[in-house]
């Protein structure tokens, strides 16, 4: 699935027009993208969060020469799914034996 | 950022209801939860991609008796953030 085809489900679904679809659907992304790079986390409820985490220096290695490469610390960006979409996705199995 | 203060910016952009951004991210969000659960890859250039990942079943340990418990097979979402968002996030 791509936002093309988020846009058509927008139309189908609120009856807006496709070029409206498409430009809401970016600006959404768009919005989600900016706010991220900004470093500030985004919670969207029912669905999960994304979340900046930092990673730590440390040295790397190349792995055919063995040669080593500093790795400076940077910025993640980490998906954690709510238990709403982790049930949806395991919804045709036992749910109660599941680890929670 | 929470929901709401997405649904306000879109308002403000697009000028429209309230309401209408409110079922907009809703309509989004739910189409790529739906998406994820059939297996479907969203992939959204320039932010990243989700996808659903099969974990098997395995015999676990709780670390806090040492017990030995079953972990039944499972299915997780998965994202995978784009590079040009992680080279905007590094960016300084």
């Amino acid at each position: 699935m791509t936002k093309k085809d988020i846009a058509s489900l927008l139309h189908k679904q609120l009856g807006l027009n496709l070029k409206e679809s498409a430009r809401i659907v970016d600006k959404f992304f768009e919005i989600i993208v900016e706010t991220l790079s900004a470093g500030e986390d985004v919670k969207l409820p029912k669905f999960g969060s994304l979340k900046i985490q930092n990673r730590k220096p440390r040295i790397g290695r190349n792995p055919t020469t063995g040669e080593k490469i500093d790795i400076t610390s940077r910025k993640a960006i980490v998906f954690r799914p709510s238990k709403i979409l982790r049930s949806k996705l395991n919804s045709d199995k036992n749910e109660e034996d599941k680890v929670e | 950022m929470l929901k709401s203060q997405l649904e306000d910016k879109l308002t403000a952009v697009f000028k429209i209801d309230q309401e209408l951004s409110q079922k907009i991210v809703f309509s989004i969000v739910e189409s790529i939860s739906t998406a994820i659960n059939e297996d479907d890859r969203v992939e959204i250039r320039g932010f990243g991609s989700f996808f659903k990942k099969n974990y098997k079943a395995y015999k676990g340990r709780n670390p806090k008796t040492g017990e030995s418990v079953m972990v039944p097979e499972k299915n997780l979402p998965l994202f995978r953030s784009s590079k040009d968002l992680i080279s905007k996030l590094n960016k300084f």
